[in-house]
């Protein structure tokens, strides 16, 4: 029942903010982040306290839903959701620190909006009936693209009108994947079934399996996003208000990664493993495209997206060398990333609130007058192009180390993103901080202190200390 | 068999490199708050105790049976089922490093606090100076190869931040990141080595590594080879050799402790000692041990001509400090590990002295760094002339001074080495005639004849000056009889397989090695008369096509400019759109296009409904009148 709770719990006061906010000024900030916090305690206790080991998938609830077409209310959790769901609850913290003083307009429904997107992104992580998987699917998508129409920048509705037809689109062809595999089961079992334990046990034929695996695949690839289908992310980032942006880059792609991992990976694995080295191929080019697009760039905000392209692309590649090394580094960048991409994009906001200005071009020499600022951008920046000591060194170093062993000639190439990395990092921190002073600014204050802070010191610490999340996974593996 | 300890059995040890990083963060939080008494005691205090916890080291080790001490302060993470632990492990090769790393740096760290007195990002500056001994002495100690590349990146870092400390200036900003990105290029082929070491071997530790290298290959394995070749890229770009060494004349912009701390004695030597670590697993592939020592060779021919022709006083011991490393790269090759590392150390000592002595003399004469417009200067800063000339006699290596007993000791065991040979023996020949020659028209140009500029009257440059000197002498006492100090390490290195046989050399060969230095002072000492007995007089540089490709360390920045840099920045320029994202927006035209069209249709106007209706039912009725006929 916990994520039953929870979710409940986050949309009842996503409402309540939404309402208050017209009777208190002010007063919708502060429900969100006591929810937030409130409930982020509430899931690590209960984590904690039940008896239940999440070594492998474990049902949490199960109700009928849609009884006629056996369509159920089911709720799981192994520890890649926690994982996934611990770092969720974290970057929504970030998220509401960063809108602090940054949305004037139409406070109570953006919190709203922004809780309903968390709750759709916890019931992604948990849903264990694929119909049920595929309604938080959508629950999370339309509130993101009210955020981003509505808070957005300047271009704000061709991007979310872009990031919506994209998606869309994409989750169009897995739903009927989701219908075929759901007849499928009709066909062999004489009984219609959404659940996916049920999907597991069944022994689809590779004939089959490479159609329904393709359309989980697509959908799951623009969502992470991979070449050649990443162009909505650098518009929808570029133009998201600065929490969108955090959320996007922190936890939205992830659930690409995630439903690679459940959906196509451990569902298909014959035909994935078929498909294995077109993919590899794909993340390969995302890593070494997305780091030259991300050079190219003069906005602060597109250079970071291009940039979450290039590490999605590690995540693909090690995830499709079906290697336990490569697995364990999958992960451990996914968590990467979502600190790091937060951190860039958090840094964007601050100093976009500062200069009013994305462009790079009209910005440096800022670190003299916010050497503070300065210090946690380039810190965050080293964590992007893989520095040792930051988490995202360990998640590249094991996915490369551990893909590898099945795709040499591949992760050579791979490689050399760790270059494409280091220049567009070195240009983002260097227009920005560095040469001739251009404007004076503020140095951070303390809010910003903490956002920066703490999301510095989880990467230390995941780059110093990546056993902690290692721990979980010495019995999970790709075999 | 080796005394693996844990945390609370070596604290000595396993705290070492963590003075300086609680000292980094210290500096980094308070910043300006400190005064300049302050973070100069947090600073030097924290090396001080690296320092001393080094000594304290060496002196325990002396104790321990294989002579090898480890301690293990926590499992990092494992790949597969290695374990890669953050633990450091000290024998005589790192004992070496450490001291070098922490003594030298000491000193160097005694004299930036004093050289930087005035800057107003004092505490900045000397926290990044700390974090680069944390860095380097994680390098140096690293029982894997993973710890040992988090050094090494670390190290990378620090020298980026290090160059482009006055980062207002378009210049520095340039030459760092030029630096970082061109180093980036060596380690990436590191890390691919890495990768193929791992699935060769499965662990990554260095022992282990050496010894199943050793046990498992034959000497000529295909594997071997492609490792020991790629960790020689990242040793050449860290190294700054052929083909990566363009970065570090540039990285000169840095400060000048900055030159002599990273960029001269502690983090440019860093592929040596890689390489010498990985000892071996180079024995195993001969064909490496020859390119090793090849780059070397040609570095150090290519640095020193580049090296004659420089105007300014920083760049002209940059090109001298790649030149002396590809003499270690040299030794490496032919197999002389001891004699490389014995360079290294001897190195650190009179390039650290020879930086630090220019950069004295350039603080007095306000930041002028050209030797054209100096002149003289023996007359105004003896003590400094003093120091500088004990710095070149060990570089041009005269017999007596530490740079001697190093570089002989390199060049005695060329001739009959297996992966060297005669040829390279002549090449180490004519690099010594070329670092004397160089060695004197800096000399010269600087030191002796009379002033080309105007002097600043009333300077009180004298008490500036005299505050720096402390650590200079230190430096020129170790330059001098550095030579003297016995390293033993048989007991790293795997003994070369074929016993080198000296009785078949020429007799002449120690004689003409021991004289080439003479013939050049010599050559030099006519040769640039005019440098040496000016009388104030401007004197006009060589503007030759010849003269200024060969400063601009021949062409290599010009080469990669065209062929690497520019096509990237066109390719990112061309392709700024996104190709793709193009592509897949034709459809959003194509959809716009028939929205259009359709609209169009549309209009609300009756006499092209009637039309239309009427066109309608003309194309219906021939359809159908066709349709029967």
């Amino acid at each position: 029942m916990i994520i039953t709770i929870i979710m409940i719990g986050l949309l009842i006061s996503g409402t309540l903010a939404w309402f208050s906010e017209g009777i208190k000024v002010n007063s919708a900030r502060w429900i969100a982040i006591y929810t937030v916090f409130g409930f982020f305690v509430f899931f690590v206790t209960s984590i904690i306290l039940t008896p239940l080991s999440f070594n492998e998938l474990t049902l949490l609830t199960r109700l009928p839903w849609i009884d006629s077409l056996h369509i159920e209310y089911a709720i799981a959790l192994d520890y890649l959701s926690i994982i996934l769901i611990l770092l969720t609850f974290f970057l929504a913290i970030i998220c509401i620190l960063v809108s602090w003083q940054e949305i004037t307009d139409k406070k109570g429904f953006y919190y709203f909006n922004l809780l309903a997107t968390f709750a759709g992104i916890i019931g992604v992580f948990s849903a264990t009936d694929l119909f049920l998987f595929f309604f938080f699917w959508e629950v999370m998508l339309l509130p993101m693209t009210a955020l981003i129409a509505i808070w957005g920048h300047e271009n704000r509705y061709f991007a979310a009108i872009k990031f919506f037809i994209f998606t869309q689109i994409s989750s169009l062809l897995m739903l009927v994947a989701i219908i075929a595999m759901a007849y499928f089961h009709y066909s062999q079992t004489g009984r219609m079934s959404f659940f996916y334990p049920d999907w597991l046990s069944l022994n689809v034929p590779i004939e089959i399996s490479r159609y329904i695996m393709l359309g989980f695949f697509i959908a799951f690839a623009v969502k992470l996003p991979s070449f050649p289908v990443h162009s909505w992310l650098p518009d929808a980032h570029t133009q998201a208000p600065t929490a969108g942006s955090v959320l996007l880059a922190g936890v939205l792609l992830k659930t690409g990664a995630y439903g690679l991992i459940r959906f196509v990976i451990f569902l298909f694995p014959q035909a994935a493993t078929e498909f294995a080295p077109i993919a590899a191929l794909l993340g390969v080019i995302s890593i070494l495209y997305g780091a030259k697009m991300a050079f190219a760039q003069t906005d602060f905000k597109r250079l970071v997206a291009y940039s979450s392209i290039s590490h999605m692309g590690f995540v693909m590649l090690a995830l499709f060398s079906f290697n336990t090394i490569a697995y364990q580094g999958a992960i451990i960048t996914l968590v990467a990333h979502g600190l790091s991409s937060a951190a860039l994009f958090s840094m964007a906001g601050m100093i976009y609130s500062r200069l009013h200005t994305r462009d790079l071009n009209n910005m440096g020499g800022l670190w003299s007058s916010a050497p503070r600022m300065g210090g946690f951008a380039l810190a965050f920046a080293a964590a992007a192009f893989g520095l040792p000591g930051l988490a995202n060194f360990v998640g590249e170093f094991l996915s490369l180390v551990g893909a590898y062993q099945v795709f040499p000639v591949t992760v050579i190439f791979a490689t050399f993103g760790l270059v494409g990395s280091a220049i567009y990092g070195m240009v983002l921190f260097q227009r920005c901080f560095q040469g001739p002073a251009s404007e004076e600014i503020v140095d951070l204050s303390a809010r910003e202190l903490v956002i920066s802070g703490s999301l510095f010191i989880m990467l230390v610490i995941f780059g110093l200390y990546p056993n902690l999340l290692f721990s979980y996974f010495t019995q999970i593996g790709i075999n | 068999m080796i005394n693996s300890y844990s945390f609370f059995e070596s604290p000595i040890l396993a705290l070492l490199p963590f003075y300086p990083l609680l000292s980094f963060l210290l500096l980094i939080t308070f910043a300006k708050r400190l005064s300049w008494s302050q973070a100069s005691f947090l600073s030097i205090g924290a090396i001080g105790l690296s320092a001393l916890s080094s000594a304290v080291m060496v002196y325990q080790l002396q104790d321990q049976d294989f002579q090898i001490i480890t301690v293990t302060l926590w499992s990092w993470f494992s790949v597969g089922n290695a374990q890669v632990n953050v633990s450091f492990y000290l024998d005589a090769l790192s004992s070496v490093m450490m001291m070098v790393v922490s003594g030298v740096g000491l000193l160097i760290h005694i004299y930036a606090a004093a050289y930087m007195k005035t800057d107003e990002n004092f505490s900045r500056f000397m926290a990044y100076m700390n974090l680069f001994i944390v860095a380097m002495l994680i390098l140096v100690l690293a029982d894997n190869l993973v710890l040992l590349y988090l050094g090494w990146e670390g190290v990378g870092l620090c020298s980026f931040l290090l160059i482009g400390f006055w980062y207002q200036e378009k210049a520095n900003v340039l030459a760092a990141r030029k630096a970082f990105i061109v180093t980036r290029i060596g380690d990436t082929a590191m890390a691919i080595g890495l990768f193929m070491l791992f699935s060769a071997l499965g662990v990554l530790n260095i022992v282990d590594v050496n010894q199943m290298a050793q046990n498992s290959w034959q000497v000529g394995n295909e594997s071997a080879y492609w490792i020991a070749l790629l960790l020689l890229g990242g040793a050449v770009g860290k190294s700054a050799q052929l083909p990566l060494q363009t970065w570090l004349p540039d990285a000169m912009a840095g400060p000048t402790p900055v030159s002599a701390l990273i960029h001269a004695a502690t983090m440019v030597t860093a592929g040596v000692y890689l390489i010498a670590r990985m000892n071996g697993l180079f024995l195993l592939a001969p064909e490496v041990m020859q390119y090793v020592a090849w780059l070397g060779a040609f570095t150090l021919l290519l640095a020193g001509v580049a090296a004659l022709v420089q105007t300014d006083i920083k760049r002209v011991l940059a090109y001298s400090t790649m030149s002396q490393i590809g003499y270690m790269m040299l030794a490496l090759g032919a197999g002389a590990w001891s004699a490389g590392v014995f360079h290294l150390m001897t190195h650190a000592f009179f390039k650290a002295l020879l930086f630090l002595t220019a950069g004295s003399v350039i603080l007095a004469l306000h930041h002028q760094q050209n030797l054209f417009k100096m002149g003289g200067l023996s007359k105004r800063f003896p003590i400094e002339t003093g120091l500088f000339f004990i710095g070149l006699i060990c570089l041009v290596a005269l017999p007596g001074t530490s740079g001697f007993f190093s570089k002989e000791a390199i060049i005695a065991e060329l001739w009959s080495s297996p992966t060297a040979g005669a040829g390279l023996w002549w090449c180490a020949i004519i690099g010594a005639l070329l670092t004397s020659i160089y060695s004197c028209r800096l000399f010269f140009l600087a030191f002796l004849g009379q002033n080309r500029e105007e002097m600043h009257k009333n300077d009180s440059v004298g008490d500036e000056l005299s505050r720096l000197r402390l650590p200079l002498i230190f430096l020129a006492v170790l330059s001098l009889f550095g030579g003297l100090i016995s390293l033993d390490l048989s007991s790293v290195f795997i003994a070369n397989t074929s016993i080198i046989e000296h009785s078949k050399e020429p007799s002449w060969l120690h004689p003409v090695a021991i004289t080439t230095p003479f013939i050049g002072i010599v050559f030099s000492w006519f040769y640039f008369k005019q440098y040496r007995r000016n009388t104030g007089k401007p004197i006009v540089e060589s503007q030759t096509a010849f003269v200024k490709f060969c400063r601009n360390g021949l062409g290599f920045d010009t080469l990669y400019y065209s062929c690497l840099v520019r096509p990237y920045c066109w390719l990112a320029k061309v392709n700024r759109l996104d190709i793709i994202d193009q592509i897949i927006m034709l459809n959003a035209w194509y959809i716009t296009l028939w929205h259009d069209a359709l609209s169009a249709l549309q209009n609300g106007k009756l006499r092209w409904y009637a039309a239309a209706l009427g066109l309608g039912v003309v194309c219906l009725a021939g359809v159908l009148i066709g349709g029967n006929s």
